[in-house]
């Protein structure tokens, strides 16, 4: 390669024979997309909206999604639902930015092994969950889903307060008597018979408390995990949402 | 004559590493007590063995060596530092091996669900990352660690700056993958594709990586050469730049300074594009600007050509790693994410496609008057078919960050084909020629243990690509095609599941596509080791020098 070059190009000696320069400018020139892509979601109104109805996870959802994040889903499920017609109708209405605003991290997705999970909430019985985390085959024949035979044992929740406090000091509005009470609504959630429930319901008022996992005595994986997929795409009201609306519209 | 022995110290470099790998065992002893789960205490215990063992082998070289520090020249010829290039050489076989092994293996669980054994440690949700990064970081991480502190010598042609760091740089990252992979196993991650090692492990890694940058840089600040190489810029930009997606990607709050958990700081459609932005770039400067750097070398190295254009370098790098950057957006076409960063994403990823040719073209025309090489040397024809998958890939990256492409193929198989186009084929050919070529040059032998040998590697392991990548795209195309599909009656005509049903074949043909590129790899790694234990296969002639053919001659020049 020759070196000495004529004109302009020998301008370029400069980063050639200095290292730092060389850095500095590859530093600028690599920070720009960044920066111009990127910071603008933190002010624009569509990306920071609130939409009635988002509310945060309650502990037992929470500690449901974080087995959802360990057990790699999101490698085969999508949360996010795209605004073409096959999509909507398969899966339900296009999913809002509003509606992952508390999920850290995203877990929208890239691949879908399976199907889109944003809005599958309430449209299977819990019973049906329980069977196909255990035997996908069992309820789907041809599923290729691998069985999640574990998750009937004991949910490990000593540190749910500190997950809520984590979350909290990323952004999540938990107040300091969720935080206080987190145990206490996790087990609540899951046993809507025993002390606590109405307390829990009042602090997460739409939020379903029940048995999830067919077993009163234990509060376990399963019943976090079917928690939260039956919560989840079911907090904004699409009969009152105006997705049509001016305010919408970008 | 009586030799005067000077008294022998212990180096500033030996007694600081010292001490701190005694206050790093501490912190594991605490980290281990203090534990609130299973893993974390697992990965404090293993942390607290490698601290250990880093202070044995401290201790260990000092006894060995001499009073005097490693000379910097012997005569004329500055004095390599090759050892820690030796690790990582075969560092990267045996985590390649490892990577290609566990991707075979989830490939197959897509076809077989029972091969998901129904127990945790092997579903697929847990191998998937663990393929994934040991494939990426794991062996490409250690081939650019490799061949980057090996060319920025040769092209300084100075000794590798740094005493241990160098040493820690190999041997830290590779715990790093350690701890990274056994994660995965126990459910350990962030939830982030190809980010998913948590806190503590992006803690050490950056605290890795910003020695491997001081290193690099401090080499070729002590350079006898005025100008810096090409292919070093490449790597600066490589390194400079994953430490920043690094630092960014990875900012998360811990539940507990003594859990493996911890939340990432941004949320929804902040953390989704940052997330790509990082991932993208993973691609742009992990996969793309480091390998570039490899071709830079090793490709004129082996054709004995220069070079074909320095003026091609100079615009291609800087475009390259201009644009790269806002690409990250493609990922996420008609999302939640803003039209406009969407159309920008596309924009750029368009553009992109211009600066890809442009190494592209510089690498092929390097072989300009050297094209009969192609028919006798098997490892410049790796690295030449190395380019022309990365030319392929980075044609079909643009073509399928246009949104209406897009539509059809998001979420698809297709994606996956495209993504094993560059990485089979563009990466790890590249990464196998560079191997090639760094073997015998590292423990001074002739050449490879048998061209014949890489011969097979290629052409079997060039089925195994074919088939991997053809399968995906019907497969990908059809799955497509089927969850848009309208029946006369304006109902959707396929159930998910009958989607899933049609894949069957496909996964089948490219798990089998997945092996014969195994068994490729395993070639390379009997050939390599071969060459390391200093065999010479007999072979009769030149592997593919056929009776009839002469060597062509060298043009007139």
């Amino acid at each position: 390669m020759a070196t000495a070059q004529p004109g302009l190009w020998k301008r370029h000696e400069l980063f050639e024979k200095n290292s730092i320069l060389l850095i500095i400018g590859i530093l600028i020139v690599v920070a720009i997309g960044g920066l111009i892509e990127i910071v603008p979601l933190f002010y624009l109104k569509s990306t920071i909206e609130r939409v009635q109805g988002m509310r945060p996870y309650t502990p037992l959802e929470l500690a449901g999604r974080n087995v959802y994040v360990r057990e790699g889903c999101y490698l085969c499920h999508s949360q996010m639902i795209r605004p073409m017609r096959d999509e909507v109708e398969r899966y339900g209405h296009f999913s809002l930015a509003a509606e992952s605003m508390y999920d850290h991290p995203f877990q929208w997705g890239s691949k879908r092994t399976g199907p889109d999970l944003a809005r599958v909430g309430a449209k299977y019985s819990d019973e049906w969950h329980r069977d196909h985390l255990r035997d996908p085959r069992s309820v789907v024949p041809t599923s290729i889903m691998p069985s999640y035979l574990w998750l009937d044992r004991e949910l490990d929740a000593n540190l749910i307060q500190g997950d809520l406090r984590a979350n909290r000091a990323v952004g999540v509005p938990y107040t300091d008597e969720m935080i206080a009470s987190a145990r206490a609504d996790l087990l609540a959630q899951a046993s809507p018979d025993g002390v606590g429930a109405d307390a829990f319901s009042k602090r997460y008022p739409n939020a379903a408390a029940r048995d999830f996992d067919g077993d009163p005595k234990r509060v376990t994986e399963m019943d976090a995990l079917v928690a939260y997929l039956q919560m989840l795409g079911t907090l904004v009201d699409f009969k009152l949402y105006e997705g049509a609306a001016k305010d919408n519209l970008r | 004559m009586a030799e005067i022995q000077p008294t022998k110290y212990m180096t500033e470099g030996e007694g600081g590493l010292l001490l701190a790998f005694g206050l790093g065992l501490l912190l594991c002893i605490a980290a281990a007590a203090g534990a609130q789960d299973a893993p974390f205490a697992f990965h404090a215990y293993l942390s607290g063995a490698a601290c250990v063992g880093a202070m044995a082998l401290i201790m260990r070289r000092y006894g060995a060596r001499g009073s005097e520090p490693a000379p910097q020249a012997i005569g004329a010829k500055p004095n390599y530092n090759l050892g820690p290039i030796k690790f990582a050489a075969v560092a990267s076989m045996v985590w390649g091996i490892a990577g290609f092994s566990v991707g075979c293996l989830i490939a197959f669980q897509l076809w077989a669900p029972s091969l998901n054994f129904g127990i945790e440690y092997t579903s697929f949700g847990r191998l998937r990352p663990l393929h994934t990064s040991a494939v990426i970081f794991a062996f490409g991480g250690n081939v650019l660690i490799a061949t980057s502190l090996y060319v920025v010598q040769r092209t300084c042609r100075v000794r590798l700056a740094g005493d241990l760091a160098p040493w820690f740089v190999v041997l830290g990252y590779n715990f790093f993958i350690v701890i990274a992979a056994t994660g995965y196993l126990l459910g350990v991650t962030h939830g982030k594709e190809y980010a998913e090692p948590e806190w503590y492990a992006d803690i050490w890694l950056t605290i890795v990586w910003v020695t491997y940058l001081l290193v690099f840089l401090a080499t070729i600040w002590k350079r006898k050469e005025p100008h810096i190489f090409v292919a070093n810029w490449f790597y600066l930009a490589f390194i400079v730049t994953i430490a920043m997606l690094h630092v960014v990607n990875n900012l998360a709050m811990p539940v507990s300074v003594f859990g493996s958990k911890s939340y990432p700081i941004f949320a929804g459609v902040q953390d989704a594009l940052v997330q790509w932005w990082y991932g993208h770039n993973a691609v742009g400067f992990f996969l793309t600007a480091g390998f570039l750097a490899i071709m830079y070398y090793f490709i004129p190295k082996r054709a004995e050509r220069p070079v074909y254009s320095y003026r091609l370098s100079i615009i291609h790098f800087w475009a390259l790693i201009f644009m790269y950057i806002w690409a990250g957006p493609h990922h996420l076409h008609y999302t939640a994410l803003p039209d406009w960063a969407q159309t920008l994403g596309m924009t750029f990823s368009i553009m992109l496609w211009m600066p890809s040719w442009g190494g592209m073209i510089n690498g092929l025309m390097t072989l300009s008057g050297a094209w009969d090489k192609l028919r006798t040397d098997p490892i410049l024809r790796l690295m030449v078919v190395s380019l022309a998958f990365y030319g392929m890939a980075t044609f079909e990256g643009p073509l399928m960050s246009i949104k209406a492409v897009n539509s059809l193929s998001h979420y698809t198989d297709w994606t996956i084909g495209h993504v094993h186009s560059g990485a089979l084929g563009w990466v790890a050919y590249i990464s196998f020629g560079a191997l090639y070529c760094l073997v015998p040059w590292l423990w001074n032998r002739r050449e490879v243990y048998s061209l014949k040998l890489v011969d097979w590697h290629f052409w079997v392991s060039t089925l195994g690509i074919v088939l991997y990548i053809t399968s995906m795209w019907v497969a990908g195309i059809m799955q497509g095609l089927m969850w848009r599909a309208y029946n006369a009656l304006g109902f959707l005509e396929y159930s998910f599941v009958e989607t899933v049903e049609a894949m069957q074949p496909y996964y089948l043909v490219r798990a089998l596509g997945g092996v014969l590129f195994l068994i490729g790899a395993l070639i390379m790694a009997y050939n390599l080791a071969m060459t390391i234990l200093g065999y010479e296969a007999k072979e009769e002639e030149p592997a593919v020098e056929r009776p009839g053919f002469a060597p062509a001659l060298a043009p007139a020049e």
